[in-house]
């Protein structure tokens, strides 16, 4: 990473593309521009002599195609869990079907010319028919068509699995399925660069728990990069740098040097508790949707998971998985925290995340979403119910509803309940009886009624990212009203003393799992205001540690009081960075995060 | 030759997993077994062919089944529409 003076003399432009942070890191290397490999396929004659050993050909290369699959598959399941890697059995269903195999052989036959030629025309037919689909779940099926099609080409032409990598390398390609990410993190990766894909695509699952940066959504990264191409990649602002200049070679150097210096700092803290200096403990805990993370919370010394999404089972799905399905993911979980606690949040689909057939509706994010969806589809609830409460036998299992807004809801979500455990009882399989359950506060309308829903519940816990959205009625993916999305809107503030003192009233514990849980710069109000537990991305943990620790709680809630009384978000955010620069100044706030 | 006219219970129509207990059962009978959907008619017993169908829940098929047993294919298939797929 030392300047490089050839790069600048030889006029070579630094080009900077902005894409999302989908795992973060930084990494400065050479490009790899992995073009999917797509084999060419040329139209050749054959004689009808040649036709037996044609086709002895075209089963060779399928019989190969499968070997590979299985593989993929199998390490899938080891990195990735049974259950995602369903993906990869689907398509070794095809190689296997009789009816697509059985039409290529008759064609190569009939019109005597070669296998590859046969079977990319043959499935490029079914693949032309997915993509003239309306909707994405058929083009994602087009896409693992492909993946399929090539992969019987390639073996057909004889050619090698490629997944070798010369020497490290960053790689930039259109797309990378979780095949391609998985057989690349065998090799010294330094970090993905994809033109399409968001943050919860599988690669980007992946290569967080793979510990990889990776940057996604860049658009056409791929037309613009070529294979040695020196990059730089900058997994926590989301963007690759081509040809870095000195200057950001130099810099990105030295926020690596930062974060790797400040994390070394903090995990001196990994088994301290999150306690002020006048003993006041916070419970710090993870908001996971893996249990492959739990290792990761594991080094940076967490208590425990304040909020397990548990919809990232239905990612790529299209079917609710069944209850032995969930109690297989939820039991890892529970296991693998104990004695710690985890908190399972019943599937929170619609708005912006899409349950398995779910309905297309004019405004989703006031639609049939969360609990909503849960009540309306008891089957459904019940299913999960049972299977988070058979995963509750050590008792350190509680149960969380999301997108809550009136009380009948929690007051159905537990007659529910009892019925689960009912016919678990019934069946007389185990499970904690006096299991903890708790609401999601982030409808306005359940914030107004926090002490009442309290009165139902064991503990309460804040869920920012809506509750703002709902209570300022902005859309922050939409630019045009994305700055009015203010965090620290006196509202909002007053919002969460009110949820925080209901709970109180109550005799419960209230928590918050929002992103603002995660901000250090809300730390010290939140601490102030009486906060109970907060739930943040392992990634935060040892900072918001760190400030907890740095900060008596009297000061914090002076200071508090004092954010109460600005009445504009400008005076308390610029009020509260300058409590923390002067307080815990060993903290990289936002700028420096370049999050 | 039987044709029978079935419309799809199940929530997630035919995804992958009900699209292969489709292909199974079909498997099972003699019986050719085509599926007709709008314009598109492909073969019930190709998984890559039931795959293609874009069949959400509400649309409607026509199935067709042509041989020695195809009262017994018809039934065993048409039953599995009705049961939603067994779905959850």
């Amino acid at each position: 990473m030392s300047n490089n003076p050839e790069t600048a003399l030889s006029g070579q432009q630094e080009i900077i593309l902005k894409g999302v942070a989908a795992a973060h890191g930084i990494a400065i290397g050479p490009a790899y521009v992995y073009s999917k490999h797509i084999p060419r396929v040329e139209t050749k004659a054959i004689a009808p002599g040649e036709v037996e050993s044609e086709i002895q050909r075209l089963r060779t290369a399928t019989a190969r195609a499968e070997k590979e699959l299985q593989k993929i598959l199998r390490f899938a399941e080891m990195k990735l869990g049974a259950q995602s890697a369903k993906i990869f059995e689907a398509q070794i269903m095809i190689l296997g079907d009789t009816i697509l195999m059985g039409a290529i052989e008759q064609r190569i036959t009939k019109e005597l010319k070669n296998a590859e030629y046969i079977v990319a025309d043959e499935i490029s037919k079914y693949r032309q028919l997915m993509m003239a689909a309306p909707d994405e779940y058929m083009h994602e099926r087009a896409h693992e068509l492909d993946d399929v099609m090539n992969r019987i080409i390639r073996n057909v032409q004889d050619q090698k699995l490629f997944s070798r990598l010369e020497g490290e390398s960053i790689v930039v390609s259109e797309t990378l399925t979780s095949a391609d990410t998985i057989i690349f993190s065998r090799n010294q990766v330094l970090g993905y660069a994809t033109d399409l894909g968001g943050v919860t695509s599988h690669a980007a699952i992946l290569s967080r728990s793979l510990k990889i940066p990776a940057v996604v959504g860049l658009r056409n990264a791929t037309k613009q990069i070529r294979t040695g191409d020196l990059l730089a990649i900058d997994g926590y602002a989301g963007t690759i740098a081509i040809n870095p200049s000195a200057t950001t070679k130099e810099s990105l150097h030295q926020k690596a040097q930062r974060f790797k210096e400040f994390e070394e700092r903090l995990a001196e803290l990994a088994g301290l508790p999150a306690m002020t200096p006048d003993r006041r403990t916070i419970e710090l805990s993870s908001n996971i949707e893996s249990p492959d993370e739990i290792e990761f919370l594991r080094i940076q010394g967490s208590a425990g998971v304040g909020l397990y999404r548990t919809e990232s089972l239905l990612i790529g799905k299209d079917s609710y998985p069944t209850e032995d399905e969930q109690f297989e993911t939820y039991g890892k979980v529970a296991d693998g925290l104990f004695p710690d606690a985890v908190i399972f949040r019943t599937f929170d689909v619609g708005g912006d995340k899409l349950a398995p057939g779910s309905v297309q509706e004019e405004n989703p994010f006031l639609g049939w979403r969360g609990i909503r969806v849960m009540l309306d589809r008891p089957d459904l609830f019940l299913n999960q119910l049972r299977a988070i409460l058979r995963a509750s036998t050590r008792k350190n299992v509680r149960i969380m509803f999301p997108m809550v807004s009136n009380l009948w809801e929690v007051r159905r979500a537990k007659i529910l309940l009892d019925q689960a455990k009912g016919e678990l009882r019934g069946l007389g399989i185990p499970f904690d009886n006096r299991i903890k359950i708790g609401v999601m506060i982030e409808v306005p309308s359940a914030a107004v009624m926090a002490e009442e829903i309290a009165a139902e519940v064991d503990f309460l816990s804040i869920g920012t990212n809506d509750l703002i959205q709902y209570l300022l009625a902005v859309d922050r993916d939409n630019a045009a009203v994305a700055h009015l999305f203010q965090q620290f809107n006196p509202a909002v503030l007053r919002s969460i003393k009110h949820i925080i003192e209901a709970g109180h009233r109550r005799g419960i514990w209230v928590g918050m799992c929002g992103e603002m849980a995660g901000d250090p710069v809300a730390t010290v109000l939140l601490v102030g205001l009486g906060i109970d537990e907060l739930s943040v991305g392992p990634t935060f943990l040892p900072e918001i540690k760190k400030i907890v620790r740095s900060i008596k709680l009297k000061d914090a809630k002076r200071i508090a009081e004092k954010v109460l009384a600005f009445k504009t978000e400008e005076e308390i955010k610029e009020y509260l960075s300058s409590v923390v620069k002067n307080k815990v100044p060993e903290i990289p706030l936002e700028e420096e995060l370049g999050a | 030759m039987i044709e029978r006219a079935v419309i799809i219970r199940n929530r997630t129509g035919l995804h992958t997993r009900p699209a292969a207990t489709l292909v199974k059962t079909a498997a099972r009978f003699k019986a050719e077994f085509f599926i007709q959907k709008d314009s598109l008619e492909i073969n019930g017993k190709s998984i890559i062919g039931v795959m293609t169908l874009a069949a959400e829940q509400g649309s409607t098929l026509t199935l067709r089944f042509d041989g020695p047993d195809e009262a017994e294919a018809a039934a065993a298939i048409v039953q599995l529409f009705e049961s939603g797929f067994d779905e959850q």
